[in-house]
């Protein structure tokens, strides 16, 4: 009969504590950074450079066909080889990045195309200025389109990030393994970090939904 | 002591596919009857099973799939089971597939015209009728495109397998690294591997749902 024994994972929660807050971080860095380069993946795949658009599909496919493990291994292992070294914590983010990077340029486009050429028309019929069509007829409308896809693209890539403790970089997921390692109460460290990781979404979630009620509610002219 | 990365080497890699094909099918199958099940009571009149299905979607997608896998292999012992890798890894991507593949076609479902329901139900069809003669038939055309772009999902997400000890394509990647000391070459080798395998799956799915949109804004 199984011996469940949950008195070690109290005596520790500082360090799952400290490690929730490392993955909240490394999200929040990737999620930045991942708009970042999605914004530019967009803009180069629909900008009219033939070669642009190519690296940029090429880029997509690559990323998108092929698991995150393998991408942080070549990152981290792989790419030594030809003189580009880094810390695991640096080679964490870059993978992350570069991962939601190829998500997020799909999703951008979709929202840059989702607007109307007729509408920014119509924003110039209104005597509306450049800057405020961008802002009120083409940004806010095609943020709103693409919000629910973008924010759970962001929640998909915290749980991704747990991935990251294999090369030993410092997570949630890598506290759970020292834990794990310190208590050799396997089962139980694992359902605390799940419900842990559970939390986070959660909290991730509920943040998305304010920052959507706050900037992205209507009526539009706010 | 380290070799060269030879023919012998490329060849183990490639025999590894074996293992991510066969655990990524019996984590399909496993989920399209699990999925099935969780899809129906997602839709279900029942209020209880409807909200037993969306905790159980909302349990594992709202979880990382490393901890699933982790949990499960250390939840074997939990039960009196011998310690398996593979035995773990097909029971939490069957979860896994069973949860995504669930609300997946929950929305195919309810993506049938609520008039299909009604005129079966004024035809006096059972509910087992209508759904296997008037609903599901209408989903299943709907869910093909969604359900083989997550086919693509699963195939990657048996890659963490090799973190639990399974030797599939990536754990057979890092043992001839191991040996050879080639990281570039070797994960460059099982990365086109892996995309050999979901590429033409994401073309499909792509494909699939280009001819979807286009039947139905006709």
């Amino acid at each position: 009969m199984y011996q469940f024994n949950f008195q070690p994972i109290f005596e520790h929660l500082d360090l799952l504590a400290h490690g929730a807050w490392l993955t909240v971080r490394l999200s929040i860095m990737a999620m930045v950074l991942g708009l970042i380069v999605s914004v530019l993946g967009a803009v180069a795949k629909t900008s009219g450079i033939r070669a642009l658009r190519w690296l940029v599909d090429i880029y997509v496919e690559v990323i998108r066909n092929t698991p995150f493990l393998i991408q942080i291994f070549f990152i981290f292992f792989g790419l030594p080889a030809i003189g580009i070294a880094m810390s695991p914590n640096t080679a964490a983010l870059v993978a992350l990045v570069v991962n939601v990077g190829a998500y997020g340029t799909e999703i951008i486009r979709a929202g840059i195309e989702s607007i109307p050429q007729g509408q920014i028309e119509a924003g110039r019929a209104l005597a509306l200025s450049p800057a405020q069509i961008l802002r009120h007829v083409v940004l806010k409308p095609a943020l709103r389109n693409i919000y629910p896809a973008l924010t759970s693209q962001f929640i998909y890539l915290m749980l991704t990030s747990s991935v990251v403790s294999v090369i030993s970089a410092n997570d949630l997921a890598s506290a759970g393994a020292d834990l794990n390692a310190k208590t050799f109460a396997s089962f139980e460290v694992y359902l605390v970090l799940t419900i842990m990781y559970f939390l986070l979404a959660a909290g991730f979630s509920a943040m998305f939904a304010a920052i959507r009620r706050a900037f992205l509610s209507y009526p539009a002219s706010r | 002591m380290i070799r060269v990365f030879s023919s012998a080497d490329v060849f183990f890699i490639v025999a590894a596919v074996r293992w991510t094909l066969i655990l990524s099918a019996i984590a399909f199958l496993g989920g399209a009857l699990g999925g099935l099940g969780v899809a129906l009571a997602r839709t279900s009149q029942r209020k209880g099973l409807r909200r037993v299905a969306a905790g159980f979607i909302q349990v594992f997608q709202g979880t990382p799939l490393l901890m699933q896998l982790f949990l499960v292999y250390f939840g074997l012992a939990v039960v009196g089971l011998p310690i398996n890798p593979l035995l773990a890894a097909a029971v939490a991507l069957t979860l896994h597939a069973s949860a995504y593949l669930g609300e997946i076609w929950r929305g195919s479902i309810e993506a049938v015209p609520s008039g299909q329901t009604e005129a079966a139900t004024a035809l006096s069809l059972s509910y087992a009728d209508r759904m296997r003669h008037v609903i599901l038939p209408q989903a299943m055309r709907i869910a093909t495109a969604p359900t083989v772009g997550f086919l693509v999902q699963l195939i990657k997400g048996t890659s963490l397998a090799s973190i639990i000890g399974f030797t599939e394509l990536t754990r057979a990647g890092q043992i001839v690294n191991n040996a050879t000391f080639k990281p570039f070459l070797v994960f460059g080798t099982v990365a086109i591997l892996y995309f050999l395998l979901c590429w033409p799956l994401s073309l499909l799915a792509r494909r699939l749902e280009t001819r979807m949109r286009r039947a139905i804004t006709r």
